[in-house]
């Protein structure tokens, strides 16, 4: 039987090109076009062609910002995924404990984002704070406003308090997607627990695990909100971020050209990492 | 308070010999899978004692126990081979690798899994990936029973008979206790020389094909083995007769068993065993009139539903038989076939 050929099925994808249109591709154009054009008034402006792109890839204080947001993603990542995993792992099978647990965990993910930062700007402080206050206590010296370590550290907590949640929720749900045969079989081919854990959990948790480890890549690299609330980017530059620096150029300075310029390369660098990690994540399933 | 009804499995007691091949045979929901679990460890019994080789294995895990099982949906470990796969139970148990590779590739033959060694467990067919969970069970050289739970549900039916004779096959070969479990009979009566047929968490009858067709132990037997199953009429015993629809049939002595016994009597014969006269026949006594009231053609043989009183019941026939919708006829119920059952239960 030959294939029906009907070009005007085309036609059917109009909707979605018109709906990606407005959503993305128009306002990604309108940042094209600051981004190759210096303008100075309403009815001037100078096409300067890569200029702003030159000046933003060679600006010392972005390669600042871009090494810390590196940094950051790396630990947040390092630390939130396998925490999420064991706490996953670790939840009670009982109803009533395991809804329990579900609602406990899920609370800051429940939290306005400036709240959060608020949340840990009151705790930490070294005056009045309740984590302040008792890691004084302890001799230990700590003050986020002031200590550049101590303010990432800060930061750092304060994501993988806001965020592991979502990790042990997805990793939770995949867990309880995995059929009671395939547990059956590992205790009767004798598997050890690291067995089963290695062999049945984790390849079964793949799917959710890069799906997790892609929103987290995707949020925390473009981390804005809380930090700007918590340390302000302080002390100094020592947390400024790149959604941060970007911020800075464009509202602070209105520099919109080079902001302009950086918010392209910002979301091709996103895209790019996001890229590379889904084809690590995917490589075996292609072989 | 606890009654019969919190258990799955009400008091039984089974011997399986080994070398035997057995099938547990029951509707959805009877206790079957539950039975199977406390043979292989994964369940432990609130009551009761599970002995293998006359020592008790009750409290051990199933990894204690050298028994295997083989699950409804096939269970291969995605990020391995097939060789892996086969070979993961053996390296468990920390058999070398050298032992470990001959034993796979035996079995690996045997189940014709040889061409698939290499390649990745993940993306089989399912008859392919129920072959690697058998094998699963039969590379350990210790095994001594292999437990299947309803294996060929998810094969397609075109490679289900090619798996099930590999099953006998293997049987044979390897002498393996075998336990299969299904609600399918005809799975059943091929597999196994011995079926048990359960019902509500209870054993109802053991015995060959054989006897569970010619001699159902309970009602429940013979309505759920056959096609279509076993006839069973409530009646009422007079003397040496029993009283069905009104009409009375000759069943000598076993009447007073019966009445020995008390409870409600039903009587049972089986379709293939119930023969239609056009006339009144000889044996008069155990014969009554009835009207046919259709039949069905089925192929090789037809299958007529008589009626008498308020009963119906189905006779198998030839298909050569020629008789008319609504044609007036004689059932004779030959006396060797014919059962009587007392509270459901046969009474001898």
């Amino acid at each position: 039987m030959a294939k029906p050929n009907d070009n005007r099925a085309w036609l059917m994808m109009l909707p979605v090109l018109a709906v990606v249109g407005f959503s993305a591709v128009i306002p990604l154009m309108t940042v094209v076009n600051y981004s190759v054009q210096d303008i100075l008034g309403p009815d001037q402006r100078i096409f300067v062609g890569r200029e702003w792109y030159h000046k933003v890839l060679t600006d010392p204080e972005l390669h600042g910002a871009f090494i810390r947001q590196v940094i950051f993603s790396a630990s947040v990542l390092a630390i939130e995924v396998p925490l999420g995993l064991v706490i996953a792992l670790s939840m009670p099978l009982h109803r009533i404990w395991s809804s329990l647990s579900l609602v406990i965990l899920a609370l800051p993910l429940l939290i306005p984002w400036n709240v959060i930062g608020t949340i840990w700007q009151v705790f930490a402080r070294r005056d009045i704070g309740l984590g302040g206050v008792a890691i004084n206590a302890l001799g230990i010296p700590y003050n986020y406003t002031s200590n550049a370590f101590d303010a990432w550290i800060t930061v750092v907590v304060m994501d993988v308090w806001h965020w592991t949640p979502l990790i042990a929720l997805l990793c939770y749900a995949g867990l309880r997607a995995i059929p009671e045969a395939y547990y059956q079989a590992a205790r009767i081919d004798g598997a050890s627990s690291w067995g089963t854990f290695r062999h049945i959990q984790l390849p079964k948790l793949k799917g959710v695990l890069t799906i997790a480890l892609l929103l987290r890549f995707m949020d925390s690299f473009m981390i804005y909100t809380e930090p700007f609330v918590l340390t302000g980017g302080g002390p100094g530059n020592a947390t400024t971020f790149l959604s941060q620096h970007l911020t800075r150029l464009a509202v602070g300075q209105f520099d919109l050209g080079p902001a302009a310029a950086f918010s392209i390369v910002y979301f091709l660098v996103v895209l790019l990492f996001s890229y590379a990690f889904y084809l690590v994540m995917t490589a075996g399933d292609r072989r | 308070m606890e009654s019969e009804r919190d258990y799955a499995l009400k008091p039984l007691e089974q011997v399986w010999n080994d070398g035997g091949a057995y099938a547990l045979l029951g509707p959805s929901g009877c206790g079957k899978t539950t039975l199977l679990n406390i043979v292989s460890g994964l369940l432990r019994p609130a009551q009761g004692t599970v002995l293998v080789d006359g020592k008790d294995v009750t409290g051990a895990s199933p990894q204690a126990r050298n028994i295997a099982q083989v699950f409804q949906f096939p269970v291969v470990y995605d990020t391995m081979t097939v060789f892996e796969n086969l070979a993961f139970p053996l390296r468990n148990r920390g058999v070398s690798r050298d032992q470990a590779t001959a034993r796979v590739e035996q079995i690996a033959s045997l189940l014709e899994l040889r061409s698939e060694l290499g390649h990745k467990a993940s993306g089989l067919p399912a008859d392919v990936k129920q072959r690697i969970s058998l094998g699963r069970g039969l590379v350990r050289s210790d095994v001594a029973a292999i437990l299947l739970d309803e294996p060929l549900t998810v094969i397609d039916p075109h490679v289900k008979w090619l798996l099930r004779r590999k099953l006998v096959q293997i049987h044979a070969e390897l002498r393996v206790t075998l336990v299969y479990v299904t609600h399918d009979q005809v799975e059943a009566l091929t597999l196994a020389d011995e079926v048990i047929v359960m019902n509500e968490g209870r054993i109802l009858q053991r015995g060959t094909p054989r006897e569970l067709f010619e001699r159902p132990a309970h009602t429940f037997v013979g309505y759920f083995i056959g096609s279509p199953g076993m006839n069973l009429l409530p009646c009422t015993i007079d003397g040496h007769f029993a009283v069905v629809g009104g009409r009375r049939l000759a069943l000598g002595p076993v009447c007073d068993r019966a009445r020995a016994r008390g409870g409600t009597t039903t009587l049972g014969i089986r379709p293939e065993f119930l023969r239609l006269h056009p006339r009144r026949p000889e044996q008069a006594a155990s014969a009554l009139e009835a009207v046919v009231i259709g039949v069905e053609n089925c192929g090789g043989h037809k299958i007529a539903s008589a009626r008498f009183g308020e009963q119906t019941v189905a006779v198998k026939l030839s298909e050569e038989d020629s008789i008319e919708h609504g044609a007036a006829c004689w059932l004779e119920f030959p006396l060797p076939w014919t059962m009587l059952y007392a509270d459901d239960r046969a009474v001898a």
